[in-house]
């Protein structure tokens, strides 16, 4: 256990070391001067050279690299070089944001797929059981983005019930929750369609087995039987698919900030791109990397904790 | 869900005590809630090119020497007048006594001397380092004034300081500028949230305090379209002086809660042309290009019609202005034969596309415009880094779509053959330093027209259209400019009727 | 009795989509890049079904390029990657040790690596076209086939017939060649059916984002992307473009399920 725990530890050090190497390189060698970018096309070249020299772009590049390296390992994740404060502020200020949307997300894509999956379940071969297929396929097929956009146009542009987009900011918590929900339901219907889909057949198979059968017949109700029984039984491979999806809920999130011009993390990232902040960059894709690789290696723990048998194996 | 409820009981009886107290002695604070599209990365407008910096910024926290007013016209700000010598190369500031930093600190020439000093030194970030390359020497003559002395005449000096790269900064508070700007201005910086807001509140201590009319400023950052038609509608935003979407204007004109204005920017839009290119240098096949194109359906398909064509490389609300527009009428046979006279059959061009609404939308109908003239266009679409680096510093391109925004720029064009323009016309730069060097308003008047027809006989670039200024306004907000000079916006002048 | 349905319906979609495709080839209604500003917002018509976009252009032509653009980008793609990631699978199932062990990290490391990222930067370095999209989009791919050709090749590793082959001198490419590659193919085929329904949906997020096909030639996402500017003006724009990309992420991933249930009776109980 403590092995198998040590060894994911290592492999979770490496992974991040390959990818912030990656994207360090690969940033390095992105057409774009940042001085450029952030004086303008009226700057002198001495004053591009003067601000490359200020931000350190005049090293070599491993030199930056392996200095980079020391200071993310001590916390330190360098200074923004368009936003000018530490890049551990930049993200602190944007992460809440993210947080609320990814978490929201996540709470309504689970209640949703647990309620559909469960319900079809029950359902097996009767219409609801279809209806639940078809949902589940078609929001498979969807892309978030364009649910983004139907959802504005039915609610935000002619109900005008909620935002189009944008934030309000935390002050108000009321508005901020309305600018939340359009973005958080998209992201959370193209989620749910595939959890809810493995939580049914999860469920099926679960539900074949004798001791759920014996327990119906000895007269628990079958909504008891379902959600005590039967669907701790069928965990497993659901938390599966939502440690897998953690990695399309980085994305996700990614791709519907920008569309509903959200100040979180995902806007930032782009905003990083195409203002070559570098630094900045490196530590949001290591951030990302680090949160997809920590949700697989939770999902190899909660095994153990779901089922003990697994214990023994390792 | 009860918990917050009780909670939010017991802290409005306290909220309303405190607004109550607050708004006891004075009247009901005014605030005005501004949209911006362009979100800024730092508050430093002179280390920082971001055009929001200077938009939301300048003149009202940060001041400068001179400064400009809507017609274009240079006014007096921190220097309360000046003189100039005789031979156009010394300038004596007489500047403002009693003002201060808002953080208390006093102004006085030593400032101007640092901040010019500044700007001007060896390792300087200044965007616009070069309107500060004529200066010799700038020296304190007494606590409220400065000599700046020339290396040669430069008729645009005095409009050049009044930009936001010549804004006054303390030695004192110059380091943290980028995140807590601190001038002399009629507004103070109070708060900035990163992809949110950004909150001016008034100056009291402002020299002409009493005709400000705002007590707060909340400038709104929204990027998107729908949701700055959205916050509009909604009330909660009460000027939109530069609204992202020409053809939502429509929208707003016929609500009449709101005022909209289309008014003009410094920004000319070209289709910038690679006149170092083998086939672009051909003066034949620039001018086939210009036939070929049609500005009205460029912008009635680009801008919704809201905005104006241009001839030449100068803003039609400029007082030298000509109309040009009529120089090359579209005309296809007419391009076709230029080209089969310049000997180019079927021409191929790489347009490379900033990303800009306003660039993205007219390529592709320039694209199309220039295929019925029997020329192929191949659209990329590309970032702004991969644009400044591949476009604008290597020359990578045939043809590209971008806007000038700044003030005075047909200089431009005099900026020799590693300019990206390519373009490399010594008349041209004679007739520019004519310009420059010239102080006399009338003479300098007809030497502007001149030029703007060189570069339109040349048929240098593709003038397609001045960029607009479009404003969207609550009724009862006043005070916004129609069209812009500059890159600022005073807000000391703005007003709100409730 | 689902097997049909499956099949049938994804069979049906894919039939149209393809069918678009093919025909968008010799013919459609209009020009689908002829921009006729003055016939802007045009509401639908005989001439114009779905009536024309914001510079005039017919939606119904525009649509039936886009099918064909989504669906050999999508092809070319997966089979790009699906490719390399079966080859690299099958190394690492038959040499096995540090290979392997190389191979199944790197997959995990790309997958720990925001794809949508990789793309962005690959357009920024490159300038964003056809081939980045492409490639992006083959550079998902091989670390999913990695791990489906190594799960099943592994498993085939440990019969009995392969082992006594190995142990009679066979080498591993032959092995490999003979008895690796035909249990291998059929879980690939249909992992190849449903990464061409993810491949349609990534070329479409990308062209949304700008960093796939560039104007003129016509793109669902790309018709999205400019729609979206447009939502308070013109929503119809935004209807079409996303249910063609549905009905054919749709048609593929129902294909590939009824291929599956096909090819895999075990899993058929399951569902």
């Amino acid at each position: 256990m403590t092995l198998l725990i040590l060894r994911r530890l290592l492999g979770f050090a490496l992974t991040l070391l390959a990818i912030s190497a990656a994207v360090f390189f690969l940033m390095n060698v992105l057409p774009g001067d940042p001085a450029m970018v952030i004086l303008g096309i009226e700057s002198t070249e001495d004053a591009r050279a003067a601000l490359r020299d200020q931000l350190g772009l005049n090293d070599p590049v491993i030199w930056r690299y392996l200095a980079w390296l020391g200071g993310a390992v001590q916390g330190d994740f360098g200074v923004s070089y368009s936003f000018k404060v530490p890049v551990a502020e930049l993200i602190a200020e944007r992460l809440p944001m993210t947080l609320a949307l990814a978490g929201l997300a996540t709470v309504v894509t689970v209640a949703l797929a647990l309620v559909l999956g469960v319900y079809a379940a029950t359902h097996h071969g009767r219409a609801g059981d279809w209806a639940v297929m078809a949902f589940s396929q078609l929001g498979i097929a969807i892309p978030a983005f364009w649910l983004s956009m139907l959802l504005v146009i039915l609610f935000a542009v002619t109900l005008r019930w909620l935002p189009p987009g944008g934030f309000p900011g935390w002050d108000d918590p009321i508005a901020a929750l309305r600018a939340l929900i359009l973005p958080a339901t998209a992201l959370a219907l193209v989620q749910s369609a595939v959890l809810a889909r493995v939580t049914r057949s999860a469920m099926l198979e679960v539900m074949r087995q004798t001791y759920i059968r014996t327990a119906t017949a000895t007269g628990l109700s079958p909504a008891r039987v379902m959600w005590r029984h039967a669907l701790p039984n069928a965990l497993v491979p659901i938390v599966t698919i939502i440690g897998m999806q953690v990695a399309n809920l980085v994305t996700g999130t990614i791709v519907i900030e920008n569309v509903f011009y959200l100040p979180g993390l995902g806007r930032l990232v782009f905003q990083a791109i195409s203002n070559r902040d570098l630094i900045t960059v490196q530590a949001m894709v290591t951030l990302f990397a680090a949160i997809v690789v920590t949700a697989n290696f939770l999902v190899d723990l909660a095994y153990l904790w779901i089922d003990p048998r697994l214990r023994a194996r390792t | 869900m009860t918990a917050f409820r009780a909670a939010a009981t017991a802290a409005l009886p306290a909220a309303l005590l405190a607004a109550l107290i607050a708004a006891t002695p004075a009247l009901a604070e005014t605030t005005l809630s501004i949209g911006t599209q362009q979100e800024p990365t730092s508050l430093d407008p002179t280390a920082d090119a971001t055009a929001s910096i200077d938009g939301m910024l300048v003149q009202n926290v940060y001041e400068t020497l001179t400064q400009v007013n809507e017609p274009g016209e240079v006014l007096p700000q921190l220097a309360k007048s000046w003189t100039v010598s005789p031979d156009g190369l010394v300038y004596d500031f007489a500047l403002q006594s009693g003002v201060t930093f808002h953080d208390g600190t006093t102004f006085d020439a030593n400032d101007v001397k640092f901040s010019f000093d500044r700007a001007m030194a060896e390792g300087s970030v200044n965007p616009s380092k070069s309107i500060f390359a004529p200066i010799a020497s700038v020296e304190v003559t007494a606590p409220d004034a400065i000599r700046i002395t020339l290396k040669q005449k430069d008729g645009f000096f005095l409009f050049n300081i009044a930009q936001g790269d010549a804004s006054i900064v303390a030695p004192e508070s110059v380091d943290g500028n980028a995140t807590k700007p601190m001038g002399t201005g009629p507004f103070m910086f109070t708060d900035w949230t990163r992809g949110d807001r950004l909150v001016l509140t008034k100056n009291a201590a402002w020299r002409d305090a009493g005709s400000v009319a705002i007590d707060r400023v909340e400038f709104r950052f929204i990027a998107e379209p729908a949701a700055a038609t959205a916050a509009m509608l909604a009330g909660e935003i009460d000027a939109f002086p530069g609204f992202p979407a020409p053809e939502l204007m429509e929208q707003f004109e016929a609500d009449p809660r709101f005022t909209v204005v289309v008014g003009s920017t410094e920004g000319e839009v070209i289709l910038a042309m690679n006149n170092s290119d083998e086939v672009l240098k051909d003066i034949g096949v620039r001018r086939a290009i210009s036939h070929a194109l049609n500005r009205d359906a460029i912008i009635d398909g680009a801008m919704y019609g809201r905005a104006q064509p241009i001839g030449s490389f100068f803003a039609p609300h400029h007082v030298s202005y000509v109309d040009l527009t009529g120089t090359y009428p579209h005309d296809v046979a007419k391009a076709k034969a230029l080209l089969a006279e310049a000997g180019v059959t079927a021409p191929e061009f790489l347009l490379r596309v900033p990303p800009f609404p306003y660039a993205t939308r007219s390529a592709e109908i320039i694209q199309g415009q220039l295929a019925d003239a029997g020329m192929t266009v191949k659209i990329e679409n590309v970032e702004w880094g991969f644009w400044l680096d591949e476009v604008f510093k290597k020359k990578n391109y045939d043809l590209s779509i971008i806007a000038h925004t700044s003030p005075n720029d047909l200089g431009n064009f005099a900026r020799g053959p590693d300019y990206f323009y390519g373009y490399d016309n010594p008349e041209f730069v004679k007739l520019w330093d004519a310009i420059k060097f010239e102080a006399d308003p009338v003479k300098r008047d007809a030497l502007l027209k001149d030029a703007q027809r060189m570069v339109a006989d040349q048929a240098v670039h593709g003038f397609l259209f001045q960029l607009p200024k479009l404003g969207v306004y609550a009724k009862g907000v006043t005070g916004f400019w129609n069209s812009s000079p500059v890159l600022y916006q005073p807000l000391a002048t703005v007003a709100k009727a409730n | 009795m689902r097997l049909p349905a499956n099949l049938l319906i994804g069979g049906t979609l894919v039939a149209l989509v393809l069918g678009t495709a093919a025909l968008s080839l010799v013919w459609t209604p209009h020009d689908a890049t002829r921009i006729v500003v003055a016939m802007k917002f045009q509401p639908p018509s005989w001439s114009h079904p779905l009536g024309t976009d914001q510079l005039g252009r017919d939606v119904v032509s525009q649509l039936m390029v886009g099918a064909r653009n989504s669906v050999a980008i999508a092809l070319v793609a997966v089979l790009l990657g699906g490719g390399i990631g079966t080859a690299l699978g099958l190394l690492a199932a038959a040499v096995g040790g540090w290979v392997e062990e190389v191979v199944m990290r790197l997959a995990d490391f790309s997958f720990a690596f925001p794809a949508l990222l990789f793309a962005i930067m690959l357009a920024a370095v490159f300038g964003p076209s056809l081939t980045n999209a492409v490639i992006a989009i083959a550079f998902i791919n091989i670390p999913v086939f990695a791990r489906v050709a190594r799960a099943s090749a592994a498993q085939v590793w440990t019969r009995g017939y392969v082992l006594a082959a190995a142990s009679a001198g066979r080498g591993r490419a032959a092995i490999t060649w003979d008895h690796v590659i035909p249990n291998v193919l059929a879980p690939v085929t249909v992992q190849l059916t449903i990464e061409f329904a993810v491949g349609i949906l990534a070329e479409a997020a990308l062209s949304y984002l700008g960093l796939g096909v560039q104007p003129p030639t016509p793109s669902w996402g790309r018709m999205l992307s400019e729609a979206q500017t447009l939502l308070y003006l013109a929503p119809q724009l935004a209807i079409w473009p996303g249910v063609c990309i549905m009905v054919a992420v749709l048609g593929f991933n129902l294909l590939g399920d009824g291929l599956r249930d096909l090819s895999d009776p075990m899993l058929r109980r399951a569902r």
